[in-house]
């Protein structure tokens, strides 16, 4: 117990005996999870396990049952909405890749820089040095800089995803929350993003969500497997994919 | 940061259309002024006051189209801020009458005789004076909206449920102010003025006047709204329009930016109202219809939502159209016709007159640089410069 104790004031992101219901669903089942500053955790799970929900309880987009939430160790998120959990530094890339489609990938990356979000600050903006420099620099990342100019609806799947990755790291969170990030990249794009993943890790905190098995394995991470809302197995890839009630669960039983 | 807010609004697009505005605005009275009575160049004074009420119309709609086109916002009851405008404008002209009033009564308006008040209810005081009125014009619906958006935006009212309550609350001041004792002069509303600043409201030089100055009004508010759409604030607004919960994550207060860009859209449809009530010289209820707003929003989405320019061009071309049509002998079909016009629009020219112009436009211009630059590419390598890959 005493061991725990220190593991929650040492962690970026702790969760603690989270439930979650919808209408007797209970899509979250006493959930308890802690990710060190600057760790990369592999999430894995059926469909249905809860991973999404997961993701909106940190968030803020949906409110727990009971459970303890904390970031940083000492913030309870549970108690905050998704605007100040953002600005507290808990970045998210959603499931279907989501990119201001209207707007250049220029000016997405633009409105994703952690600069002043007020009503003010954007009405009297104007662009600094170090922020083009900053757009520039995860332009180069995420291999978009011939296509600054291009709407982002107009981008391929692949790179959308990307964009909304180069958006996170616009953002510059403590915490980034990738929500299946290679779902629809071909073999090449898959492993390209997994080097970008590892790349950020380098001073980002990173929690992925992941379907793909070659992609979870190429980032040789802790990996948590989901089931039924709760954890089930924690460990290496190895270890994980080797435990027989993981196997059970991915193949039915 | 004025120079710097100028060059980025001002773009070709918007440098046509605000001189186009000016000139109509100086040329329209100064033909009906100078040149002589009956001749062709004289625009008769029914047509100022007509056109004038077009302007107005027409910074109704860049009002409508600065929220919905941009924001996402659909708000189908801006007719109420338009007429809490006019309300305000025409509670001015009414306690101008003074005296000059069917019963002679130099403090009350002749609806509070007919109705033996004695005395004149707390909210009339003040509109004796004009900078009153004036404040009250941009404050009254800049406060209504400031306080239906506060509570909608933060309880994350959005899309059809917002437009039906907006309907709920225009279709409710529809219904107070046509009573009685609510103190606007019910049914009738407000009418009979006399002058304005001193002015004869029914003189020509005021007509004309109140023309100039509605389209002055009609330029500041086009450039008031090209600032903040061309601001980073604009692109937010996009944003919020396109993916409201993804702009939350990256951390934007969005209801803080609804209620700004609502507020301020209000005010400007208050202005709107304020300038249309002396040239048409009547305020009524009717002005509260729920039809009213709806039809505001036709405009909009006929000139090309999103555009600006296509709000306030979307505004003329159908009121000039309503007009033409009502005044034959089809006027008893012009609301078959307006919804025609809608179901054409909406089928033919989803994007509206502008928007369908500009997606036609631009591709042309932009194929039309492109083999500008492929020619100087070419004639580059030619002279041994290698030209950068232009990759994917």
């Amino acid at each position: 117990m005493n061991v725990m104790d220190t593991r929650a004031t040492s962690a970026m992101l702790y969760l603690d005996g989270v439930h979650v219901s919808f209408d007797g669903f209970h899509a979250i089942n006493n959930l308890s999870l802690a990710l060190e500053p600057g760790e990369m955790r592999a999430i894995i799970g059926p469909n249905g396990a809860g991973k999404t929900t997961m993701m909106d309880i940190i968030t803020g987009k949906t409110k727990p049952d009971e459970g303890t939430v904390l970031f940083d160790g000492s913030v309870d998120l549970t108690r905050l909405d998704e605007t100040r959990i953002a600005e507290l530094g808990i970045g998210r890339k959603f499931q279907k890749p989501t990119v201001f489609e209207s707007q250049t990938v220029q000016d997405n990356l633009l409105l994703a820089l952690n600069v002043d979000h007020s009503v003010r600050g954007t009405l009297f903006w104007r662009g600094s040095k170090g922020e083009s420099e900053r757009i520039d620099k995860v332009l180069e990342t995420i291999r978009l800089t011939d296509a600054r100019n291009r709407l982002a609806g107009s981008l391929s799947h692949g790179q959308k995803q990307w964009l909304e990755i180069g958006m996170l790291l616009a953002q510059d969170p403590k915490v980034l929350l990738v929500d299946e990030p290679v779902a629809g990249m071909t073999d090449v794009e898959t492993h390209l993003t997994a080097e970008l993943l590892k790349q950020i890790n380098k001073n980002h905190t990173i929690m992925v969500v992941e379907h793909d098995m070659t992609f979870v394995r190429e980032l040789g991470v802790k990996v948590t497997c989901l089931h039924e809302g709760s954890v089930l197995a924690e460990g290496s890839i190895d270890q994980v994919s080797s435990n027989e009630r993981v196997v059970e669960v991915y193949l039915g039983r | 940061m004025t120079p710097h807010i100028l060059t980025r609004s001002l773009d070709r697009a918007a440098t046509t259309f605000i001189l186009i505005v000016a000139g109509l605005g100086v040329l329209i009275p100064l033909s009906n002024l100078l040149m002589p009575q009956g001749s062709m160049f004289q625009v008769p004074t029914y047509l100022v006051a007509l056109w004038g009420k077009y302007v107005c119309y027409a910074i109704l709609a860049l009002s409508i189209d600065l929220i919905w086109g941009y924001c996402g916002i659909l708000s189908l009851g801006h007719g109420a801020f338009f007429a809490l405008g006019g309300y305000a404008m025409g509670m001015y002209l009414m306690r101008q009458i003074g005296s000059r009033g069917v019963y002679g009564n130099p403090v009350l308006p002749d609806f509070m005789v007919f109705l033996n008040w004695d005395k004149l209810p707390w909210y009339w005081y003040g509109f004796d004076k004009f900078w009153f009125a004036a404040l009250m014009v941009l404050l009254v619906p800049g406060l209504l909206a400031f306080c239906f958006g506060w509570l909608a935006f933060r309880s994350r009212v959005t899309g059809v449920y917002l437009s039906i309550i907006t309907q709920a609350m225009t279709y409710a001041l529809l219904l107070g102010f046509f009573r009685n004792d609510f103190g606007f002069g019910g049914n009738n509303g407000l009418t009979d003025f006399k002058d304005i600043l001193g002015f004869n409201v029914q003189a020509d030089g005021t007509r004309c006047a109140l023309f100039l100055l509605s389209c002055l009004a009609l330029v500041i508010a086009f450039l008031i709204c090209r600032a903040v759409v061309t601001s980073k604030l604009g692109k937010v607004l996009i944003a919020i329009r396109d993916a409201e919960s993804r702009t939350r994550f990256l951390g934007y207060r969005v209801e803080t930016y609804k209620l700004f860009v609502f507020t301020l859209s209000a005010c400007m449809a208050g202005v709107a109202g304020a300038l249309y009530v002396p040239q048409v010289g009547i305020i009524n209820p009717s002005e509260f219809a729920p039809a009213n707003s709806i039809e505001a929003v036709i405009w909009v989405a006929v000139g090309g939502r999103g555009t600006l320019v296509g709000a306030a061009l979307g505004a003329v071309v159908v009121n000039y159209a309503k007009t033409f049509f009502t005044s034959g002998p089809l006027a008893p079909y012009w609301l078959f016709m307006l919804g025609a016009l809608f179901i054409l629009v909406t089928l033919l020219l989803p994007k509206g007159i502008v928007g369908t112009f500009n997606a036609w436009w631009e591709p042309w211009k932009a194929r039309r640089s492109a083999g500008i630059a492929a020619d100087e590419e070419s004639a580059a390598r030619e002279d041994g410069i290698g030209a950068p890959n232009p990759a994917e």
